[in-house]
């Protein structure tokens, strides 16, 4: 290892409170799974009261986003149909 | 899609307040601009952790001890939150720690001056923190995603760090003539160089203007120079302390507290590397990577015997 090399990036995610979903919260660099578990519990994690965190290695990870993709979400821009404000009933009624 | 439209398409989304995330387009001068800002940002948070390590074996017992180590450990955080943040825009971490290591980096000017008394430690968490606040409260609104989401984790730890210092000054103000002439004396040395913090004045700052307009920034340096100096200057007069500043006047009319001007030589001296610690830091710096070097060296010789262990298993089986 070369004096300033750096090591391979692993992204985290953590689930801020026991039932919720895991967000991501940024990410370290560290050797192997175990060292970037430690990390990240270090580094995002400080203040506890949070429910697991996950680790992933980031060539792991493939994206959308880059805008040679911008029709990726087009199936789903034009369906308004999915969403409940789409249909039109008597104001009146309650609990629907 | 051409060069223009990408850039007017660009321009609108910053307009309409559309945060930026790493694999949008940008231009590469707003890539660069960042890069500079975060680097730099980031490399203050760890070299702040110098001043500051200085007093840990030397805290005046265990709760400001406690308190202190927490902070500093923070500061680690935070650089590594920031380093993080600016991997997205394409800048590799081992450039950025290199750049710091050989010199060439900027970080905090304030960063350079020494912590003489234990008072120091207070001022700095209340004034240095304090002036770092304000800073970081605007860049949470910045327009690139990830910086934004580090200052708003940052904003959050960070209100500790100024509580606790100017929980430190207030005892300190509390005790002996000796305790507070030290408090005093720890404002006088450090009131300016952290209203340096905020930047050379608007006039004479080459990129604030491109970097409001993409909303980097959304504030001028003037401008949260005036808003941390109203905020202090209570809170100093509060616990008796006397801002260093003759011609410090509150003006009815703006509800601004007017100040003097500031030894700008002085503040591109220090820039410059001709600071009172600019070489201690980096030499603490340089040693510490050096030192800790065999720890990095370690957790690779561990990953890959684990690694080969695996496979190991795996032919067994096989």
């Amino acid at each position: 290892m070369s004096d300033n090399e750096q090591l391979p990036v692993w992204e985290v995610f953590m689930q801020q409170k026991n039932g919720g979903p895991h967000q991501h919260v940024g990410n370290v660099h560290a050797a192997d799974a175990e060292i970037a578990l430690q990390n990240a519990r270090d580094v995002y994690a400080r203040r506890g009261g949070n429910g697991s965190i996950w680790v992933v290695p980031l060539e792991t990870i493939y994206a959308s986003g880059s805008d040679d993709e911008a029709p990726f979400f087009d199936p789903s821009d034009d369906k308004a149909y999915r969403h409940p404000n789409f249909y039109r009933v008597p104001k009146a009624v309650k609990n629907l | 899609m051409d060069e223009s439209t990408r850039n007017a398409e660009f321009d609108k989304r910053i307009e309409e307040g559309t945060k930026i995330e790493p694999k949008d387009w940008m231009p590469e001068k707003y890539r660069n601009q960042l890069i500079r800002m975060m680097s730099q940002h980031a490399h203050s948070e760890v070299v702040g952790m110098l001043p500051e390590g200085n007093w840990i074996t030397r805290a005046p017992n265990l709760r400001r001890k406690m308190a202190l180590l927490a902070k500093v450990q923070d500061e680690a955080g935070h650089g590594l939150y920031i380093y993080s943040a600016a991997e997205t825009l394409g800048a590799s971490r081992e450039d950025l720690v290199h750049q710091l290591l050989i010199g060439k980096a900027k970080y905090s000017s304030i960063f350079n001056y020494p912590t003489l008394t234990w008072a120091d430690i207070g001022i700095i968490g209340w004034l240095v923190d304090g002036a770092a606040i304000v800073n970081q409260t605007m860049l949470a609104k910045c327009s690139y995603g990830p910086y934004s989401r580090a200052m708003l984790r940052i904003c959050a730890e960070e209100n500790f760090h100024k509580k606790q210092g100017y929980e430190i000054v207030c005892t300190l103000m509390k005790g002996t003539e000796e305790q507070k002439k030290m408090a005093q004396d720890a404002l006088n040395r450090f009131w300016w160089p952290t209203l340096m913090m905020f930047g050379p004045h608007d006039s004479d700052s080459p990129n604030s203007a491109t970097l409001l307009k993409w909303k980097v920034k959304k504030k001028t340096n003037d401008e949260l120079r005036q808003h941390f100096v109203n905020i202090t200057v209570p809170q100093a007069r509060t616990i008796g302390l006397e801002i260093p500043d003759p011609n410090l006047k509150y003006n009815e009319e703006t509800k601004n507290w007017e100040f003097g001007e500031i030894n700008w030589e002085e503040f591109y001296a220090v820039i410059k590397g001709h600071g009172p610690c600019n070489k201690d830091r980096m030499k603490a710096r340089n040693d510490a990577h050096e030192n800790g070097s065999w720890v990095r060296e370690a957790s690779v010789a561990y990953a890959k015997k684990k690694q080969g262990k695996k496979v190991e298993k795996f032919l067994n089986v096989g």
